[in-house]
């Protein structure tokens, strides 16, 4: 009990001491893991790499510098399919995470099964980082901008499905119950009050993935999936590192402009 | 025109909102329930177009049994019973306009309502009560850009548009400041009067019931404890619905009446305040 009588006045402290000694149990406890974990780390490292680190980056860098400006007319057309991945990826996603996410969202399920369903595609899509389904699209349907496409539409389900059917759960219920009682159908129940409410956090949803999936579609390349990643893991293996750093200039590049775009579509949307 | 019999409702829960309730609302009458806040006011209105499956007993309109409906039947019915909301209700995001015409919903297809396409007749009948309820200057503003008694009347619109028999009223000024309030009862009986509706509604400000309504319901843990006028409704009767409490302080004097109201000032004024 937080409040303690002493004579006769009313003491009040946060915690009891039962409480407050479990708090404490638990800092001590929670450092003691940290310091244990520190020591294995430790034990596990070859300290002399790691003092070896900033001479080996800087060498690293002086190989990518300067980078090789002509081999950005190569890189045009990697950069085309880059983008066409990731925005066709987020499309996809879309298309599938839209009415994934009213199936899954307890105020909209028609069916408490159909919601295990959903929400068990939702979690495998999730599970899978794009790269794992990447390799595993390029295995199925061959090496190319196809399997990209793919990959990132797969992944990008989970991440916009989950994010949906939760601003749907959190939708007010007045309006829903007042559209039930003009006698309108379910379905117009849906489009005039759950959809207008979820609508703005849907479109910043899928622009942040799409931000996301500019990066992500410049990766899938390294195991085949088309984009610029191709050349990146070509340019890596021939040891080619002037090209390397020419190809690291063009994803900052792209990443800065979506990170752009993404930020002005908020800002209108809201 | 809507006849309750036995009507109880026992929620999951195990809490009994409403006992054996039996009520008769004639057309174009307008009864005020009144009641303590969990007495079943809102269970009872809710009952009647089943947003809350009543447990046990039959409600009928007209001679329609609503508490047999199938889901068809029901969304069929609902169009005959509007709706007005303590909160509104509105749909934020979508523009006056196209609140109101959401009461045309249960008459027109998907598609229709889903790209606009209201009958036109729907769109006359909807500008006629924009301009009845004053918001004919706001038919294209969203409705979060309205203020809590503009809102109110977009409710009253919509559920008017429905071209309803029947009008269930949830609190609808218990958001609302007191002048907006009795403007909103006022139009709220007014419309119901031109129309011959009957009206129920849920109410918590016992003197604006009385000023407006007909006819008191009081309940009491889900029954029905006092059934008649406005003026019938003692201290006694008070103290029957809501216990016991120094009603007749509030009531020394109508508040529509002003100067009453600055006598019952001035003789507060006039008392010495009890010490702290």
């Amino acid at each position: 009990m937080p409040v303690r009588q002493i004579d006769d006045r009313k003491l009040w402290q946060r915690y009891d001491t039962a409480t407050r000694l479990r708090l404490w149990g638990g800092w001590i406890g929670t450092t003691l893991v940290v310091f244990v974990c520190w020591q294995v780390i430790s034990g596990a490292t070859r300290w002399e790499f790691v003092a070896d680190a900033p001479q080996q980056l800087s060498q690293f860098i002086g190989r990518m510098f300067p980078p090789r400006w002509g081999y950005l007319n190569e890189l045009w057309l990697p950069l085309w399919d880059t983008l066409n991945i990731a925005t066709l990826g987020t499309l996809l996603g879309l298309g599938i995470a839209f009415p994934l996410s009213f199936l899954a969202a307890q105020n909209t399920t028609p069916h408490p099964l159909v919601r295990y369903v959903a929400l068990l595609i939702i979690v495998v899509s999730r599970s899978v980082n794009s790269l794992i389904w990447a390799l595993l699209l390029v295995a199925i349907i061959g090496p190319g901008v196809l399997a990209g496409i793919f990959a990132i539409g797969l992944r990008s389900i989970g991440f916009m499905g989950k994010l949906f059917y939760e601003s749907i759960e959190e939708t007010s219920r007045e309006p829903v119950e007042a559209i039930t009682a003009t006698g309108a159908s379910p379905l117009q129940v849906l489009s005039y009050s759950i959809l207008p409410q979820v609508l703005p956090s849907f479109a910043g949803v899928s622009i942040f993935r799409w931000d996301i999936n500019i990066r992500e579609a410049t990766v899938v390349g390294l195991v085949g999936a088309g984009g610029i990643g191709l050349n990146l893991n070509a340019s890596v293996n021939a040891l080619q590192w002037s090209q390397v750093g020419m190809i690291f200039i063009v994803i900052f590049v792209v990443v800065l402009f979506s990170e752009w775009v993404s930020a002005r579509v908020r800002q209108a949307i809201i | 025109m809507l006849r309750l019999q036995h009507v109880s409702k026992r929620y999951p829960t195990g809490n009994q909102a409403l006992k054996e309730i039996n009520l008769t609302v004639p057309e174009g009458q307008v009864v005020a329930l009144i009641g303590p806040s969990g007495a079943g006011k809102s269970t009872l209105i809710r009952c009647v177009n089943r947003l809350v499956e009543p447990s046990e007993g039959q409600i009928w309109l007209r001679d329609t049994e609503i508490t047999r409906l199938s889901t068809r039947g029901l969304r069929h019915i609902r169009r005959r019973i509007g709706m007005i909301f303590q909160e509104y209700a509105l749909v934020e995001r979508l523009s006056v306009m196209e609140n109101v015409l959401s009461g045309r919903l249960g008459y027109v297809n998907f598609w229709q309502s889903w790209l606009r396409r209201y009958p036109q007749a729907d769109v006359d009948n909807a500008f006629q009560l924009l301009e009845r309820v004053g918001l004919l200057d706001f038919v294209d503003q969203r409705a979060d850009a309205l203020s809590g008694g503009q809102r109110q009347r977009v409710g009253i619109a919509r559920a008017l548009l429905q071209d309803p028999d029947l009008l269930l009223v949830d609190e609808p000024t218990a958001s609302l400041d007191p002048k907006t309030s009795r403007q909103i009862m006022r139009l709220i009986t007014e419309l119901a009067q031109e129309r011959g509706l009957a009206v129920v509604i849920n109410i918590h400000d016992v003197p604006l019931a009385q000023m407006y309504a007909q006819r008191i319901v009081g309940l009491r843990a889900g029954s029905v404890v006092y059934d008649g006028p406005p003026e019938g409704l003692t201290t006694a009767q008070l103290t029957t619905i809501y216990g016991e409490e120094d009603w007749d302080r509030n009531r020394q004097a109508d508040p529509a009446d002003e100067d009453a109201v600055l006598a019952m000032v001035a003789q507060d004024a006039g008392q010495p305040r009890p010490a702290l």
